[in-house]
């Protein structure tokens, strides 16, 4: 028996929260006005907590057990970063207060910024941007918008390459922009033929590039110069999608490579926690010729009589706020906390032994799944195939429901879209080597049973709150509010 | 090192299972002029002195622990009750994923499909998803998916003036690729005509090129609409084959007839004032809801119930072929995180308020606001402008600037005033718009009201 639906334990009269009697004398209420029905649940607040935890109970998470989760970086979230940003001097700030009030928290978010500049190569970093998709559409405008200004108004394509994240093509349409798709060559590189005549064609056009670098498949670009060169000949600009910055944390600097716009994922890299699918924080930096057109209000420093002063400003040429206020300032202070305990070194040896752990697994893995790009040395992730030579009827989500039972998160499946049957694994720094071996053991014994017992991994996860679930039916039926949506 | 459980041993014996000699190795891929840049960053700290120095900038902050707050404009200090913060801090909620793997998820996408259901109860709407980033986006948000329902062959949006300033600087970040106009909100409020008058000079801008207009109630004023006045409003919006959104502060609706009754297309709004702390700005939620007919224009994650292979009930993230991740140049928004803890967090407030808690809030939000407008409004110098019903927000012409009284309440009192509405409407300068919530005892709005009465009757210089 599943856990009742907060409506179900709903009894009339109940109520978790005790609130003051009114201590000023009552107003009338505006005639015509007053709703007559607010059909919220009444629940004790013993009910409430046991609901939620029982619900817990039913979630995999980080804290629980590995996540492996390729792209999505599901490193351990570190507990001195909740008592950070529960300070009350953190979070009971208005975003509005005058900014004399509040000078602590604008210079946590001035230090982030140069912190984050620093690690990405940039010369300037808005923190406005809630998300790494929400960056992107940042960076984009931000592109655009300089191209505009240099009277280059007719530009209008943006190069994305096959393996790229679906946030990618959908930040270009939505920005007002054409896609245009680079196929990926042998070696999981952008295919450089393929970009030649690609250029050939919409070069004069080309507002810029977005690529992911490592990309999707956990590889390093080859001739990543080489690529960005041609962008910049072609007059276009280098977006850098920032979700693998993981693999590359004091290893280079993108803005050194040549890129010039960038998000980061501070609930990736920065080990936010995710949350069951945000608060994320997808800052952006830019190259100097960019920081004009940074979303704002950003930070500044002046000095004043000796002291400093931080405050807001909005950059000239700005592509305008992306978002009310000022960012997800919890999130920052998390982000913030992280890097100031690690350092240099620590962010260095977190790339170091991701990329460590990543090879680690890749090496124990070849030859029991395919993983198409197994010659080379990957970055933080690899992508195998849930392919197994003598159980043909097998795929890739039959394994990722069996690693359920093994109480592992399956890795991401059936991404990027160019490996058939992807099962893309990143395993994080986090991780220590009995926790790899487990899961490597556990892909083994699957690969094993598929062979003998195919029936296991068809019918899994069998150790799991529930058995697999009728995703069809749930978009068929649309069941999406208690009692059915009688709005 | 903190956080890596690798020691050297393990590394020695990963290095030679992958074949290499060491861990530079591994980054042969990069090219060699640019490996390995140093970084500079201040030196690492341990956890002690990172939390010595993180409360060293807190405490120079005057956060609203230590002061009197009367400062709302679409962020709110309201009550939250202790279990919200016990139960986000379970690390099963917490530092778990996206729920893509339904199996493993259901704690998350029951507590997902619980806070829609929530979400339409209190808007009267059919349908909610799993939240946007904030107000301001969700807002955003709700413009795109008007295009989509007007099938992108409309070009005009209409914003009302007293839509939130940032909501309306965010739809035009937003829009600014999309060649469209923007209109409605350019001239000077005319904020002596009735609310008929008003009501009826945005809807003269609704034309058959216009796929929605975007109103606010209560208003960025804090005025009140009536549910006949949105109701006629939204008539001629619907007569246009236009959409009628509405954004709302979701207090108000503790007590206010919701939008779903009087015929929005979407209701979209800031979620923060249900169980988030107010912390600088963020993280916040946009909650977003709509009509069952729509669902599959809008944009952002969606809980929907089945049952796994024994019949047993369960829940999954559906309708995701309008996605990014399946639909790439073709999704209409790029969104992909949410706001899924704060929607958690919101979901816990309205479960622990209930029905008759939520409505308590608004109540006291409702009489204090009265109660200190009553006060302001007999003040020498200050003039309440209160020609209309209003919930917990008001308007005060006052006998400074307001930086000026601000500033002195500030540090004279402890107390943080309200916004400057001049900022955003010269027509409004010298004009404050205070905010009262249950948090502001009887004591803190008359040492206010005394307050602003001693700051207006000092010497010119002195202020």
């Amino acid at each position: 028996m599943g856990e009742p639906l907060i409506y179900e334990i709903s009894r009339p009269g109940r109520q978790a929260v005790a609130l003051p009697t009114c201590d000023v004398p009552q107003t009338p209420l505006p005639e015509g006005c007053i709703r007559d029905e607010l059909p919220l649940p009444e629940v004790s607040e013993v009910d409430l907590v046991r609901h939620y935890v029982h619900l817990s109970h039913m979630n995999h998470a980080v804290d629980t057990g590995f996540y492996p989760l390729g792209s999505c970086t599901m490193k351990y979230n570190p507990k001195v970063n909740e008592a950070a940003a529960r300070l009350p001097g953190f979070a009971a700030l208005h975003p509005l207060q005058p900014p004399s009030s509040t000078q602590g928290a604008m210079a946590l978010m001035y230090e982030l910024q140069c912190m984050l500049a620093e690690i990405g190569g940039f010369a300037g970093v808005t923190l406005q941007p809630a998300a790494g998709a929400h960056g992107e559409l940042t960076g984009v405008l931000i592109m655009r918008k300089y191209l505009h200004d240099q009277g280059e108004t007719h530009r209008h394509v943006i190069l994305v390459p096959d393996s790229a994240h679906g946030t990618n093509p959908a930040t270009t349409s939505m920005s007002g922009l054409k896609v245009v798709e680079v196929p990926s060559d042998r070696r999981g590189n952008v295919d450089l033929a393929a970009l030649k005549s690609l250029l050939d064609i919409h070069g004069p056009n080309l507002v810029g590039m977005m690529l992911t670098n490592p990309n999707t498949l956990g590889l390093f670009d080859e001739h990543i110069t080489e690529v960005i060169r041609m962008v910049h000949d072609a007059g276009g600009l280098m977006y850098g999608d920032g979700a693998n910055f993981n693999a590359i944390l004091g290893i280079v600097k993108p803005g050194e490579l040549g890129f010039d716009v960038l998000h980061y994922n501070l609930h990736k890299t920065f080990s936010t926690p995710h949350g069951g699918g945000g608060p994320g924080s997808g800052a952006v930096g830019v190259v100097e010729k960019l920081v004009d057109y940074l979303p704002g209000p950003i930070v500044v420093r002046q000095e004043a009589e000796g002291a400093d002063i931080y405050q807001w400003h909005m950059p000239a040429r700005s592509i305008g706020r992306v978002k009310a206020f000022h960012g997800n300032f919890g999130v920052l202070v998390r982000a913030y906390t992280y890097i100031r305990m690690l350092g240099a070194e620590g962010l260095r040896a977190v790339s170091e032994n991701a990329v460590l752990n990543a090879n680690y697994l890749q090496a124990r893995l070849r030859g029991v799944y395919p993983i198409p790009h197994g010659d080379r040395t990957c970055m933080h992730e690899f992508v195998a195939q849930g392919i197994i030579k003598g159980a043909a009827e097998i795929r890739t989500l039959d394994i990722a429901k069996r690693l359920m039972d093994f109480g592992f998160h399956p890795p991401t499946v059936y991404f990027p879209l160019i490996v058939p049957e992807a099962l893309m694994i990143e395993p994080t720094e986090t991780e220590s080597k009995e926790t790899l071996d487990a899961f490597a053991d556990a892909l083994i014994q699957i690969a094993d049973e598929a062979r003998t017992n195919p029936e296991l991994l068809k019918t899994a996860p069998h150790r799991a709150p529930l058995r697999r679930l009728d995703e069809v039916r749930a978009a068929k039926e649309l069941i999406l509010c208690y009692g059915g949506c009688a709005a | 090192m903190i956080y890596i459980p690798n020691t050297d041993a393990d590394r020695a014996a990963m290095l030679a299972t992958v074949g290499v000699a060491t861990v530079e190795e591994l980054f042969h891929d990069v090219p060699e002029a640019y490996r390995f840049p140093s970084l500079q960053l201040p030196p690492p700290l341990s956890e002690m002195e990172v939390l010595r120095e993180l409360e060293a900038l807190a405490s120079e902050n005057d956060d609203l622990h230590h002061l009197a707050c009367f400062l709302g404009a679409g962020a709110y200090y309201h009550f939250v009750p202790s279990i919200v913060d016990f139960i986000l801090q379970r690390s099963e909620f917490f530092t778990a994923y996206t729920p893509y793997q339904p199996e493993i998820s259901q704690g998350t996408l029951q507590a997902h499909f619980e806070y829609q259901s929530m979400i339409c109860a209190l808007t009267g709407m059919e349908v909610a998803n799993v939240s946007h980033y904030d107000g301001a986006t969700a807002t955003a948000e709700a413009v795109i998916m008007a295009l989509q329902v007007t099938r992108g062959k409309r070009t005009k949006v209409v914003l009302s003036p007293t839509l939130h300033p940032q909501y309306r600087a965010v739809v035009r970040t937003y829009t600014q690729g999309m060649g469209l106009q923007l209109v409605g909100d350019g001239d000077p409020l005319a904020m002596e005509s009735s609310a008929a008058e008003e009501l009826a000079a945005l809807a003269s801008l609704v034309d058959g090129q216009t796929a929605c207009l975007i109103f606010q109630n209560p208003d960025f004023l804090g005025r009140l609409y009536t549910p006949a006045e949105m109701q006629a409003l939204a008539g001629q919006v619907h007569a246009a084959g236009a959409l009628f959104v509405v954004a709302v502060d979701p207090i108000s609706l503790g007590l206010f007839v919701p939008p779903g009754r009087y015929g929005a297309d979407i209701v979209v709004g800031e979620g923060q004032a249900l169980g988030n702390p107010i912390s600088f700005g963020g993280p916040y939620l946009g909650f977003f809801a709509m009509k069952m007919a729509d669902v599959r224009k809008s944009s952002g994650r969606i809980v929907g119930q089945t049952v796994d292979a024994e019949g047993r009930r369960g829940f999954v993230l559906t309708l995701s072929t309008r996605e990014q991740h399946i639909r790439r140049e073709k999704a209409s928004s790029n969104i992909c995180s949410n706001q899924a803890l704060n929607a958690l967090a919101a979901a816990i407030y309205m479960a622990a308020m209930g029905k008759h808690g939520l409505r308590t809030v608004a109540e006291l939000c409702y009489h204090k606001a009265h109660y200190a407008a009553d006060l302001i409004a007999r003040l020498p110098g200050y003039q309440v402008l209160s020609g209309r019903p209003f919930f917990k927000e008001f308007v005060v012409r006052c006998p400074r600037p307001v930086s000026l009284i601000n500033q002195a309440l500030l540090e004279d009192y402890g107390i943080l005033g309200g916004y400057d509405l001049g900022q955003d409407y010269p027509e409004l300068s010298g004009h404050m718009l205070l905010c009262v919530t249950e948090m502001n005892t009887r004591e803190e709005i008359e040492e206010l009201a005394e307050a602003l009465a001693e700051i207006a009757g000092r010497p010119q210089e002195v202020v």
